[in-house]
C-alpha cells in the first residue's frame, strides 16, 4: 500500500517539476518513481521508515528555526555601532560522538548555519570538530549546546 | 482581494531577502577577519538568497517554476555552509591567523597532527 502511495507522490512531483500535468507525463513520472522505489526498497521497508521520516522532519524544522535566529542575530551584530564589543571570536574543539561521514557532514553544515558558530575543520581521525564562534561566552556551555541539540537529533534520525 | 494577497506576501519576502543580503554585505565589510566575515556571508547570505527564491515561488503562479525555486532553496542551504567551511579551512591551513580579539584558538595546538593535505 505505502509503495503505491509513494509512486503516486513521486509521479506528482515529477509532473510538478517538468511543468506538465498531462496523462502521459504522469504515467512516465510513475514509471520513473517505480524504478526508484524498486532500487531503494531496502531502505524503505519496515515500520521504522515512517518514524525515521518524522525524526528527519523534526530535525528540518529545528534547523529552519535556528537558521532564522542565526541570520537575525548576525544582522544585529553587524549593524551595532560598538561592534568590536559584540564580537568575541574563538576557535573551540568540539568532541564528536557521531561517527559516519554523512552524519559529520550534516552536523558540520548545520553548525555553520546556526547561531554564532561556523565549522572550520575536522581532525584527521574524525573525533574532533573545530568550530569557530562569533561570540563565545562560555566554552563548555557552547559544546554542551551542540551535543544536546543537533548531534542528538542527528543520531536519532540516523540510528 | 485574494488575487492581490500573494503579491503582498511575495513583495514582503523579496524586501526581507534584499535586506538580509545587504546586511550580509555590510557584515563582510565591517567584521575584523575572514572567519567572522564567513559568519555574515554564510548565514545572512543564505537566508537572503533563500527568501528571494521563496518570493519567486510565491509570485510565479506556475507549479514548475515554484517547484524549481524550492529545490533551489534546498541546494542553496546545502552548498553555502560547504563553501564557507572550505574558505575558512583553506585560509587557516595557508597560515591566515584569526584576528587579535580571538580568545581561544584550539586548532593551533593541534595543527601539527592535522597537516595540510
Amino acid at each position: 500500500m505505502s509503495t503505491a502511495f509513494l509512486v503516486v507522490i513521486l509521479a506528482l512531483i515529477w509532473a510538478g517539476i517538468s511543468g506538465n500535468f498531462s496523462g502521459l507525463n504522469l504515467v512516465f513520472g510513475g514509471l520513473i518513481g517505480g524504478v526508484a522505489v524498486l532500487v531503494l526498497r531496502e531502505a524503505l521497508v519496515g515500520p521504522r521508515a515512517f518514524r525515521r521520516a518524522r525524526r528527519m522532519l523534526s530535525l528540518a524544522v529545528l534547523f529552519l528555526y535556528e537558521l532564522m535566529v542565526s541570520a537575525v542575530r548576525v544582522a544585529i551584530v553587524v549593524v551595532r555601532p560598538d561592534m568590536s564589543n559584540a564580537v568575541r571570536p574563538a576557535i573551540v574543539a568540539v568532541p564528536l560522538t557521531v561517527t559516519s561521514d554523512a552524519e559529520i557532514t550534516l552536523l558540520a553544515n548545520m553548525i555553520t548555519l546556526t547561531p554564532g558558530t561556523l565549522s572550520v575543520d575536522v581532525s584527521a581521525d574524525k573525533s574532533v570538530l573545530y568550530v569557530h564562534a562569533l561570540h563565545m561566552v562560555d566554552r563548555d556551555a557552547m559544546i554542551a549546546d551542540i551535543a544536546n541539540g543537533f548531534e542528538k537529533k542527528i543520531r536519532e534520525a540516523f540510528e | 482581494m485574494l488575487v492581490g494577497l500573494e503579491l503582498y506576501i511575495g513583495g514582503v519576502l523579496l524586501l526581507l531577502g534584499a535586506a538580509f543580503t545587504l546586511l550580509a554585505a555590510i557584515g563582510v565589510v565591517r567584521l575584523p577577519d575572514l572567519y567572522t566575515r564567513m559568519h555574515a556571508a554564510s548565514k545572512a547570505g543564505a537566508v537572503g538568497g533563500g527568501l528571494i527564491l521563496i518570493a519567486v515561488a510565491v509570485l510565479s503562479q506556475d507549479a514548475s517554476v515554484s517547484m524549481r525555486a524550492v529545490i533551489g532553496v534546498v541546494f542553496l542551504l546545502l552548498t553555502t555552509p560547504v563553501s564557507a567551511h572550505l574558505l575558512a579551512r583553506a585560509s587557516y591551513l595557508s597560515g591566515y591567523k584569526p584576528c587579535s580579539q580571538t580568545l581561544i584558538d584550539e586548532l593551533a595546538s593541534n595543527n601539527e597532527q592535522n597537516p595540510a593535505t
